[in-house]
């Protein structure tokens, strides 16, 4: 089947497209720029890059920020599927509502609320019982735990409620025990969410600012910190070579995942079928 | 296997009790009640149809056997063990679910050797169980497939090795043939009923087609609206229908609707507004005087003539309303002059000499003094 696009779907479809990718057109484009001038051209170079990579403050704040992103998206992916377990398959509990409404509350929350209450807890805490001691790698990890599971959990809820439950019964009927249909069953059929759920939680934890700013203490500095006061100081193109390859390669994540889930998809439809 | 089965069923002669009882099972949900106390009992190695429209409970019926649902109240009792309060996966009973509920992760063989593994057996033996179970539902080709790339049919005998891997005390079938088109249906039927009498295993299965009970089963159950109407064999079921529901669930029937006119001994006659002439049955039944009967009587117990019958009684006289053509025999719809429609099915063999007779010719219909039955709900 195709269809005509005509001139008018075919405009919107430029300025639709033209208004999201333009500027990271731009962007990248002057990432190769020779001149220190963030806006004025002066010639093709990589000399940016170089500079990135010898630039030691964002190399480890980049460490930093990518061993949050995984610390968190596998918390949050393993606390995420608990939660949606309970909210799909252990019917209707008194305090479910409750539940599921604190659960994903992080979703709909401003994140400055979500910062400051965590922030005024740990401060609590620390005063009481002297734990967490300063704030740092830890604060932060469980600030984006809290944030992403809320949407780990959603997937994976999702993804259980429309699930044939009969095949878990089945495994059940066939003597396995609870745990081991989790396990055996459950997880493998839901791994496409898992793997959903995860790389959701990567990219949120990757490039949260403001959950982070709150937690964060002296000499836990993430990226998007850090860039965020280098902009303050004055566009630079170093910046503008980050962006490029953070757009390089979250591109390519997000294509890679796209496919591996088009390829599960087609395997229940066929079942399904 | 042989040997295990026969032991108990020793057990279970000796002691005198049948195999499987359902003791005054009651389910509901809320304030729904949708299984509404079911006592029913069967014996080793039958074959037995829950049968019912939808909504009337078998599937739920069928789930609190296999431990999927607990009932209410009631109890259950599997060759002498009560299983009421057991959990599935502690139950000798396996399932094969409406929608084959196959692991979709695993291959065929992998499928089958599921149940075989929860038990722990050595690999050599599963191995070989899993060869049998392939062997028996002629799936060997097929052994390293997924589940998506089997046809329905294929994937129905997979789902039903499966479940008979384990050699479970009770088989219990839900809508077993209900994904596939018609036409293998009928002949996956007989082929089902082959295979589970030569297993040997005690089978319950619901279905909602009447013909597929008829043809499976040893027994039917009738159910609606979670109540069993009627326990019986096909036959029975069939002839002896024990009320309404029942009689029009199971075939075509005509209803004439009366009241107990002549109450003697060795007959009775029934007065229906429907027919000009009271209802004769040669036989007598329990009841009062003018209280009210149905009368069911099947198409082909209506015999259709142009002339008038010389038998006096059970006989009306009406037009051809409609005629269904369905080769070896057709069903007439005749108008009776009350207005009532009255369906005849007519062996092609009767017209040999005339031509048959057409849309809104005269004719009469008869029917013997037994070929009825009496119904009093
Ligand atoms: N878990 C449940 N919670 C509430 N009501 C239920 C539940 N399961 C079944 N019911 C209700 O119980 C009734 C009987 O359901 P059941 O599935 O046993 O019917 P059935 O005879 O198998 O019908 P079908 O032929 O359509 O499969 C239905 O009205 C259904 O809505
Ligand atoms: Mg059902």
């Amino acid at each position: 089947m195709s269809q005509k696009i005509s001139w008018f779907g075919k405009t919107s479809l430029g300025i639709g497209f033209f208004f999201l990718y333009a500027p990271i057109v731009i962007l990248m484009i002057y990432s190769f720029n020779a001149s220190k001038l963030v806006t004025v051209w002066g010639g093709f170079s990589t000399h940016w890059y170089g500079e990135l990579f010898r630039d030691e403050a964002v190399m480890s704040a980049l460490g930093l920020s990518l061993k949050v992103a995984l610390l968190s998206s596998v918390m949050a992916v393993a606390l995420g599927t608990i939660a949606g377990m309970v909210l799909a398959r252990f019917g209707r509990f008194r305090g479910k509502s409750l539940f599921a409404g604190m659960i994903t509350a992080p979703m709909v929350m401003p994140e400055v609320i979500t910062g400051l209450s965590m922030l005024l807890l740990f401060v609590q805490m620390q005063q009481w019982f002297g734990f967490p001691e300063e704030r740092g790698v830890l604060t932060i990890w469980v600030g984006h735990v809290t944030l992403c599971m809320a949407y780990v959990t959603v997937v994976i809820r999702s993804r259980l409620v429309e699930m044939d439950r009969s095949v878990e019964e089945a495994a059940m009927d066939l003597g396995a025990r609870p745990m081991k249909v989790f396990f055996v069953i459950t997880l493998p059929l839901i791994a496409p969410a898992l793997a959903s759920g995860f790389l959701l939680a990567f990219t949120l934890s990757l490039d949260d600012l403001v959950i982070t700013a709150f937690l964060s203490g002296p000499g836990s500095t993430t990226l998007p910190q850090l860039i965020f006061s280098r902009v303050r100081l004055g566009l630079n193109p170093e910046i503008n070579a980050l962006a490029t390859i953070t757009v390089l390669v979250v591109g390519t994540l997000v294509i890679v995942a796209n496919r591996v889930m088009a390829r599960a998809e087609k395997k229940r439809r066929l079942l399904a079928a | 296997m042989l040997m295990e089965s026969s032991v108990s069923a020793a057990n279970a002669a000796k002691s005198g009790q049948p195999y499987l009882q359902i003791v005054d099972v009651v389910k509901k949900f809320g304030d729904n009640t949708v299984v509404d106390h079911v006592n029913l009992t069967i014996n080793k190695n039958d074959i037995f149809a829950l049968l019912g429209s939808s909504g009337s409970g078998k599937s739920t019926l069928l789930r609190m056997l296999a431990g999927m649902e607990t009932p209410t109240s009631g109890r259950i009792i599997l060759d002498g063990q009560d299983i009421t309060q057991l959990p599935p996966y502690e139950r000798p009973i396996n399932m094969m679910f409406q929608s084959y509920a196959l692991f979709p992760h695993m291959t065929v063989a992998q499928n089958i050797a599921f149940g075989l593994k929860q038990d722990r057996l050595p690999k050599a033996e599963i191995d070989a169980r899993v060869e049998k179970m392939l062997d028996l539902v002629q799936m060997k080709k097929y052994a390293g497939r997924k589940p998506y790339q089997l046809s329905g049919g294929q994937q129905q005998r997979v789902a039903l090795a499966r479940s008979l891997a384990k050699r479970p005390k009770l088989l219990l079938l839900d809508e077993p043939l209900g994904a596939l088109d018609k036409k293998l249906r009928q002949q996956t039927q007989l082929e089902l009923v082959n295979l589970i009498e030569q297993v040997g295993v005690t089978c319950i299965m619901v279905t909602h087609d009447q013909e597929e009970a008829m043809t499976m089963a040893g027994r039917i159950a009738i159910m609606s609206e979670g109540q069993l109407l009627q326990v019986a064999t096909p036959n029975e079921i069939y002839e002896y229908p024990n009320c309404r529901f029942t009689a029009e669930f199971i075939g075509e029937t005509n209803i004439f609707e009366g009241h107990l006119a002549v109450d003697e001994p060795d007959f009775v006659e029934i007065a229906s507004p429907d027919l000009p002439t009271p209802i004769f049955v040669a036989h007598g039944i329990t009841g009062a005087l003018g209280m009210q009967l149905w009368y069911s009587l099947r198409p082909e117990r209506v015999y259709l003539s142009r002339e008038q019958p010389t038998e006096v009684r059970n006989q009306a006289s009406g037009v051809v309303h409609d005629i269904a053509y369905l080769g070896g025999f057709s069903i007439y719809h005749i108008k009776l002059a009350s207005g009532k429609i009255i369906k005849a099915s007519v062996p092609a063999t009767q017209w040999r000499d005339e031509p048959a007779p057409t849309w809104e010719e005269p004719v009469f219909i008869s029917w013997g003094d037994n070929d009825g039955v009496v119904l009093t709900q």
